[in-house]
């Protein structure tokens, strides 16, 4: 179980809490267990959201592990130039 | 992934070293072949119409006088380029932007394009073609804009992000939020508090080489596009999705850039050659006039902020918050919610928030530029921070120290911080001597950090061995700023050879797996990881051919400083196999000697510099000029050192004439009116002084080097730090950019009248 906190415009389409608690082993099943959760979660995984793990910012591994008590935030993908 | 990424704290031979750059001796002689420097046979010249007015309903377009006459070989508007964008909005912006549908939303909006035998005869039919429009208002300030009674741009839009769905569309596209703790409760607990609000103006990239292309399309759907780009790969997929072609059949080659700065992280007139070509059966060129740039591409947001921040007597900030109100241009975009996150990134906050809303314009659609939308959220938050040191009576580089984040500190975007650099910035500006310079009358002294996120992504790299030894790395992340050299150097570390034995080059999308563009400082950081792991896998094969060599197991060869080293004393009669030794035979032990990797780099940790400038402000003219500037930055690890610094420099001079001169400016009809080098001025060396760069290098933990991004921060401190120097300089508090010598005498007008 990892502790998921959520930007507030993302809160607002996940029953407006920002605290989850989900069971997810990587990013990849988190992505997954929201959107079965809440499904107008979906739209924004397709345009892209990226994962803060303890504070380092992943936008395309889905792959990565959520180690237990780590924190899990997330956050809009961003643009650079 | 398989391929380790973690920072190894390994010494270095040829990282950090300074060659001179593969590319430099095709730059400095003209032989580098820019997007407008290549030909194909046959090719026509292609021309684009734009909207002479800010917002219109295209009501008709009557092409056929232009299509009758003699040279010209196709002319096409938007019934060409049909909608293939299956719902998605974001490519739908981007169709649109390159030629408008049913309505032009700002002035230079494509509106239709021909293709003709020479320039001259291009000219002549676009003004053949024949446009019906019904002007409507128009809006051009962002304030203004986000009025209600505004002229409405689109009238499908609805605020996003509001409790309750607005029942009236309007031009705020988004409303965006960020933050923790109690604002109201930390106000409460302050013994000062600084409110003001700021104004930043639009500005351009600026970027010297203007967009330019040559396309072909064969009868056989198969086609190519050669074009100066951030991301080839990235306009295959637009240009493949947008004109329904296979994107495997469309070849694209990037060109050398001059300069992109985010300005070439999407197409513009990219799919409408394409279409031109597919349309006249021959290849064409289109390169955009300056004036075009200008008018039709790439420019960043015009802002208005409002900063509040309270600290205790003590220097301890209690709260913070800020309303940023950003400029998209037509088309919705999430600048404002960029420049929300990374406001007060710098700072340690109990209680922060930032309040984010986009806001559409009759100007040009939005593109990123450095670090987009950091630099003006932090020129308002600097300023403020500055003006409060000084209200407490602390220096401002002690009062920012007390509040810099740190390890452990949770950031104003959300996440808590793992290692970060901000601390050693500040510490190494404290003790510069830059800092103790004594200045003279009408000087002034400023300082500021910045924030910027950093990023990493997709990325796919090929690594060659000769026969006679001598190595080709092919790459797929255009080389902005110099990362051929930087991605040598590595492949060289890695393999135990010598700089000068390697050769890198930007392959193009049919050679390579598909990579992200050259953004968000990602080039060298992610290019180099993949070149990492390519070597590792040529070293594998390496040592697999010596062992064949020496007729051994595999298990008993080392890879040693670019030789295989057979293990064990039983092997001593065996002398080292050198690279050049092993790549010699490798037509009799199995063939080519490659090592190809595919990856996804992330991991790319945040980064933090800290900037000084003096300027000398000219109380008659109102006239500024730069006299002294320093950039420190963390690089994590400087794989070319003087790339790194010219980075840094780029970055301040950009910054120099974001904050002093350049700025769009709009006329009462919404016509842009210096559309041209000559009206909207950006620094020439001249107007520069020498910038004094300092490395920090506190290694990334999530790259095997230690590296980050360097590209985009040091654009984010420089409008604040000359603000504040400014500021500091005539006694006036500076809170719009650019600070232009008629702004900065309105101020001290303003000043002297009370």
């Amino acid at each position: 179980m990892v502790a998921v906190t959520l930007w507030g415009s993302l809160s607002a389409v996940a029953g407006g809490k920002t605290k989850h608690e989900i069971e997810a082993k990587d990013i990849r099943e988190l992505f997954r267990k929201l959107a079965e959760q809440y499904p107008g979660i979906e739209p924004w995984i397709d345009r892209g959201i990226a994962v803060a793990i303890d504070g380092v910012i992943y936008r395309d591994t889905w792959s990565k592990e959520l180690p237990a008590g780590a924190e899990i935030f997330l956050l809009p993908r961003l643009a650079g130039g | 992934m398989n391929f380790d990424p973690r920072y190894s704290g390994r010494n270095f031979s040829s990282v950090g070293t300074r060659p001179i750059r593969p590319d430099g001796v095709d730059k400095v002689t003209g032989r580098a072949r820019y997007g407008a420097d290549f030909n194909m046979a046959g090719q026509l010249v292609g021309r684009i119409l734009r909207s002479p007015h800010a917002h219109a309903v295209i009501k008709k377009i009557d092409t056929s006088k232009a299509e009758k006459l003699a040279g010209v070989k196709a002319v096409i508007t938007a019934k060409d380029l049909p909608d293939l964008t299956d719902g998605d909005a974001a490519m739908y912006d981007i169709l649109d932007n390159s030629m408008a549908r049913t309505k032009a939303l700002y002035d230079g909006h494509a509106v239709a394009a021909v293709a003709a035998i020479d320039a001259r005869t291009a000219r002549q039919a676009l003004k053949l073609i024949e446009v019906d429009y019904e002007v409507l208002p128009h809006v051009t300030d962002v304030d203004e804009a986000a009025q209600h009674h505004a002229p409405l741009i689109n009238d499908q839009i609805f605020t996003e992000g509001l409790e309750e769905k607005p029942a009236k569309p309007s031009n705020v596209t988004k409303r965006t939020q960020f933050g923790h703790g109690d604002v109201h409760k930390g106000f409460a607990q302050a013994d000062f508090i600084v409110e003001r609000s700021f104004k930043t103006e639009q500005t351009h990239q600026g970027y010297i080489e203007p967009h330019a292309c040559v396309a072909s399309v064969n009868a056989d759907g198969t086609a190519e596009l050669w074009v100066c780009t951030q991301g080839h790969f990235v306009y295959r997929q637009h240009c493949a999705q947008l004109l329904g072609l296979e994107a495997s059949k469309l070849r694209v080659t990037s060109s050398e850039i001059g300069g992109g700065f985010g300005g070439k992280t999407h197409v513009w007139a990219e799919p409408v050659a394409l279409a031109l070509s597919r349309k006249a059966g021959r290849p064409v060129k289109l390169v955009m006039t300056r004036d075009e740039v200008f008018r039709a591409s790439g420019p960043t947001s015009a802002t208005s902020i409002d900063v509040r921040i309270g600290a205790k007597k003590d220097g301890t900030i209690t709260a913070a918050e800020a309303t940023l109100r950003y400029s998209c241009g037509p088309y919705a975009g999430s600048w404002a919610e960029i420049g929300a996150m990374t406001a007060f990134a710098c700072y340690k906050l109990e209680n922060v928030k930032t309040v984010g809303y986009e806001v559409l314009v009759n100007r040009p659609k939005t593109a990123a530029y450095r670090a987009p939308s950091a630099p003006m959220a932090a020129f308002a938050v600097e300023s403020a921070v500055d003006e409060l040191a000084k209200e407490i009576g602390m220096d401002p580089v002690d009062f920012r120290i007390k509040n810099a984040a740190q390890e452990g500190t949770r950031a104003s975007y959300g996440p808590v911080y793992g290692p970060i650099g901000i601390g050693p910035t500040l510490e190494a500006v404290k003790n510069h001597p830059h800092m103790k310079a004594p200045l003279k009358a009408y000087q002034g002294r400023g300082m500021a950090c910045g924030f910027w996120f950093n990023f990493g992504g997709q990325t796919c790299t090929d690594l060659n061995i000769g026969m006679d030894g001598s190595v080709s790395l092919a790459v797929g992340t255009v080389d902005v700023g110099g990362s051929r050299a930087s991605l040598s150097l590595v492949a060289a570390e890695e393999l135990g050879i010598d700089y000068a034995q390697v050769k890198a080059i930007v392959a193009d999308t049919s050679s390579l797996g598909y990579n992200d563009m050259t953004d968000g400082s990602r080039g060298t950081f992610s290019s180099s990881m993949a070149t990492i792991s390519a070597a590792r896998n040529a070293i594998k094969v390496l040592k697999d051919r010596a062992a064949q060599m020496w007729d051994i197991p595999v298990e008993d060869v080392t890879w040693e400083k670019g030789h295989a080293v057979a293990k064990g004393e039983k092997y001593g009669n065996l002398s080292p196999l050198s690279l050049k030794d092993i790549a010699a035979k490798s037509g009799t032990t199995g063939g080519p000697i490659a090592g190809h990797s595919e990856l996804v780099a992330d991991g790319a940790g945040v980064s933090f510099a800290t900037h000084i400038c003096d300027v000398e402000v000219d109380p008659e003219t109102g006239s500024t000029r730069v006299i002294r500037y320093t950039v420190v930055q963390d690089a994590g690890k400087a794989v070319h050192p003087t790339y790194v610094e010219g980075q840094y420099q780029g970055g301040a001079a950009q910054g120099i004439g974001w904050a002093l001169n350049e700025e769009y400016i709009y006329g009462k009809d919404g016509r842009l009116q210096n559309a041209g080098f000559l009206d909207y001025r950006i620094p020439v060396c001249s107007d520069l002084p020498m910038i004094d760069t300092q490395i920090l290098e506190i290694p990334n933990p999530n790259h095997p080097y230690g590296v980050r991004g360097v590209g985009e921060t040091s654009i984010v401190p420089p409008l604040a730090a000359i603000a504040n120097a400014v500021s500091n300089a005539v006694g006036v508090r500076m809170s719009h950019i650019p600070m232009s010598p008629p702004r900065i005498l309105a101020a001290l007008d303003a000043e002297r009248e009370g």
